[in-house]
């Protein structure tokens, strides 16, 4: 079989078993495009923004574990997916974006939309190619997936001038079944020393703590840490991006930690003294103060990417290996072993454990005649019975939707933690929605960020995309005006929304319903009305509590027992602890 | 602490600039680099001086070898090692005087003078990088005109190696 370049890349994600590929055309790229005319195995989703492709391909990855595909043109189409890119990147989501480059003879010269694609992208991916010759490109391919979806997984470019894809230059083509790279090879295996050092720590433990992270989503190790979760009947936290890897609704979880983690959580942290931390990569919205980072813990590290081990936090056993190869070695071990967990130890701690509990730190003013975001969150999880995939911009909405809609199953909240990129919520939920078209995608937001990737909406109409747009509406960045009200003495400067516009009618507009809610009293009914429809966009404009704040909250570089409480939890059962 | 890190790195063009990019986006410290083909031209040896505490040095090495086009990499500095350097150096050589001292110093540092004019010498030396500082620091009294260093070179004593 003789394919031109063009025919090549499309032959190459048919073979890959890509089934959708969200781009938007250009120059570069136009041979590609022809290529992918007539055909159907690899659906294109024409988004909006280059933005929202990489968006919506992130959350398809996030959502499904398989890599997510986009084609850009050259110059603007590439840059305007670089913000999409690095947010996969902080993440480790697994993506392959195909740029269009100008032809090979103008590299260099300032040509045409000529931007150094792979020089820009370069500290953001994981791995980039430029294709210099067409022999190379089916094999550069298989590369991109194996490396994008391997180890610590990541987003890959591979820049693709535009005479490598000519239609007039025909080769034969061959997929490569596997490829080996000398210099590239991920360790899944821990070594079995280590395994043993550790489950004999953790059970020599008397107030054993267990943290994870976004790690166990992206190595699919939920399964694994459950059992071991169970078979120990040690406290777990998460952290924001490992939500639901350990159901949130189980007595053993005590809720997020860190920076806006629950008051359990971060005491737990602070005073356990064994502390096994798996896929989590002690990021400083998790650790606070690193001199006060779990005083008096010995720490044990899983993580598949020796680099996240003693970055910031010098632990006491690394293992390097994937999530679940580990824990299956390391309950093995506890199934045969003969020594079990302290149990008079274990008690005691937990008892200490429910006294921080009883503070019910998530506690907010349930009776107040403004509706308070965190009710409107919990709602969605009753309407939806916890079901719902549910992403997230960036802001005061994130964790509120993080903290009160309680995750049971991994790859269910969508959210960017590491790059924190405002506009991410909506293209994210698009991805989501086309690989699971009969799920309801719900997407938090506030109506900052929703302003980002507005244009989406046009897309979702283009696809008949049944996403439910939440947006708590509080006319601020909210998210910016707590900082400034805690630390700049109120002095709120550009954080206020002015002007918005009327979400309603510009809904209306892209052809979907709008649906403004301004009542606690209306809130549930017209959700309920809204969620019923199963076939529509809908967008709720909710207008909510402008001073509600996150609780709890501990202030950048302070340590986990140093936390701002909302003034409707009970008070502590530990007098000896001042709160802030 | 000053480490000598030796790398073994895909022959590929942008192979410099990842391994440039990492160190600056990172803020670790590089005092020279050094890179040419090896004798098997699909790999290239680089060689990195750098400095930091043990900890940085550490992150260092696994972000190197994270770099997928990174293939190998020893910590020379962790074994018995030879480390080499070699310096061009153009010095004002007019007088009598000037000329026999400093053909004298570059006796004693075992360097070749390797380009003579009425008013000039230029010499060549090569050692540790320590040496051709004491060297510079040794021609106080004369004005060099030019210097030159490859940067730092170097390779594991015994049989230690760095290869496929
Ligand atoms: C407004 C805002 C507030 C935030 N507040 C908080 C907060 O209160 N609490 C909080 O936790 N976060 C918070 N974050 C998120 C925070 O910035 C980080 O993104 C997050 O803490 C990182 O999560 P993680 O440690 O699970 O790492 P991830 O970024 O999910 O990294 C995963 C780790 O697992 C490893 N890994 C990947 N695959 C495997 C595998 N197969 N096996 C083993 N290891 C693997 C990776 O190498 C990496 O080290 C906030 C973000 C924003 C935007
Ligand atoms: C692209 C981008 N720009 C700026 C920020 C900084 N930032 C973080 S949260 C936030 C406010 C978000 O406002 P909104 O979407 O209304 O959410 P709220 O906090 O009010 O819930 C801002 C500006 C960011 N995270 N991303
Ligand atoms: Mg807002």
């Amino acid at each position: 079989m003789e394919l031109s370049g063009g025919e090549i890349l499309v032959q190459c994600l048919k073979d890959e078993g890509v089934d959708f590929l969200f781009g938007y055309p250009g120059g570069a790229v136009l041979h590609i495009y022809d290529a992918l005319y007539n055909q159907e195995d690899v659906k294109h989703i024409l988004v909006r923004h280059e933005q929202a492709a990489t968006h919506a391909a992130d959350g398809y990855a996030r959502a499904t574990g398989k890599p997510g595909v986009v084609l850009v043109t050259s110059g603007p189409g590439a840059t305007n997916a670089v913000t999409g890119i690095a947010t996969a990147y902080m993440d480790s989501i697994p993506m392959v974006v195909i740029t269009g480059q100008v032809a090979t003879a103008n590299i260099g010269s300032d040509a045409f939309q000529e931007v150094d694609a792979v020089g820009i992208t370069r500290p953001c991916v994981k791995h980039n190619f430029l294709v210099k010759d067409i022999n190379d490109l089916a094999e550069t391919v298989k590369k991109a997936f194996y490396v994008a979806t391997t180890g610590r997984p990541g987003p890959v470019v591979v820049d693709v001038p535009k005479d490598i894809t000519d239609p007039n230059i025909k080769i034969p083509y061959h997929y490569p079944e596997s490829v080996q790279m000398r210099s590239y090879q991920p360790t899944l295996k821990g070594h079995s020393g280590q395994i043993k050092r550790a489950v004999e720590l953790l059970l020599s433990a008397k107030k054993p703590m267990i943290y994870t992270g976004g790690g166990v989503v992206l190595g699919k190790g939920s399964e694994e840490l459950r059992k071991f979760v169970r078979k120990l009947g040690y406290p777990i936290t998460s952290t924001l991006m490992g939500l639901g890897a350990y159901p949130s609704s189980d007595q053993l979880f005590l809720g997020m930690l860190g920076m806006h983690g629950t008051y359990e959580a971060n005491m737990a942290m602070h005073d356990c003294d064994v502390l096994i931390a798996i896929g989590a990569r002690f990021d400083d919205r998790v650790t606070g103060k690193i001199a006060e980072f779990c005083p008096d813990a010995k720490i044990i590290h899983i993580d598949i990417d020796p680099s996240s081990i003693s970055k910031t936090i010098t632990v006491d056993v690394p293992i390097v290996g994937s999530v679940p190869d580990v824990l299956q070695e390391m309950n093995g071990l506890l199934e045969s072993s003969k020594k079990s967990p302290d149990k008079k130890a274990i008690d005691a701690w937990w008892a200490e454990i429910n006294g921080w509990r009883g503070m019910k730190c998530l506690s907010y003013d349930r009776n107040s005649d403004k509706i308070k975001p965190q009710m409107v969150v919990e709602m969605i999880h009753e309407i939806t019975k916890g079901q719902a995939y549910v992403t997230s911009d960036v802001g005061q909405h994130q964790m509120w939707a993080a903290q009160y809609y309680g995750f049971d199953e991994p790859n269910r909240w969508i959210n960017s933690g590491g790059l924190g990129t405002m506009g991410f919520g909506l293209p994210a939920a698009m991805g989501v929605q086309f690989a699971f078209p009969e799920d309801t995608v719900i997407c938090v937001t506030g109506e900052g960020s929703i302003q980002m990737c507005i244009q989406e909406l046009s897309t979702c109409l283009q696809y008949g995309l049944p996403v439910k747009i939440v947006a708590l509406n509080n006319r601020y960045l909210g998210m910016v005006r707590q900082w400034q009200e805690f630390f700049y003495e109120n002095r709120y400067s550009h954080s206020y929304m002015e002007s918005l516009p009327d979400f309603v009618k510009l809904t209306e507009s892209y052809g979907h319903v709008g649906i403004r809610i301004e009542k606690p009293e209306d809130l549930r009914k017209e959700l309920e009305r809204g969620f019923a429809m199963k076939d529509r966009l809908v967008f709720f404009d909710i207008v909510t509590d402008q001073t509600e704040n996150v609780y709890p909250m501990i202030a950048q570089g302070k340590a986990h027992n140093d936390m701002h409480m909302s003034p409707y939890c009970e008070p502590p059962q530990d007098p000896e602890r001042e709160l802030s | 602490m000053r480490h000598i890190i030796s790398i073994l790195i895909e022959n590929e063009a942008g192979a410099l600039s990842r391994v440039a990019g990492l160190f600056s986006a990172r803020g670790y410290n590089i005092e020279s680099l050094t890179v040419a083909p090896t004798e098997d031209p699909t790999l290239s040896r680089m060689t990195i001086v750098t400095s930091g505490t043990e900890r940085i040095i550490e992150q260092i090495t696994k972000q190197l070898n994270k770099l997928v086009d990174v293939v190998k990499l020893l910590d020379l500095t962790e074994g018995p090692h030879i480390e080499r350097e070699m310096m061009l150096i153009k010095v004002k050589a007019s007088s009598m005087a000037q000329r026999e001292d400093v053909k004298r110093l570059a006796d004693i540092f075992r360097g070749h003078i390797i380009d003579v004019t009425t008013s000039t010498y230029t010499i060549e030396l090569t050692g540790a990088c320590a040496k051709l500082d004491s060297f510079i620091d040794a021609l106080a009294e004369h004005k060099i005109i030019e210097t030159v260093r490859s940067g730092v070179t170097g390779i594991a004593r015994g049989e230690k190696s760095l290869h496929l």
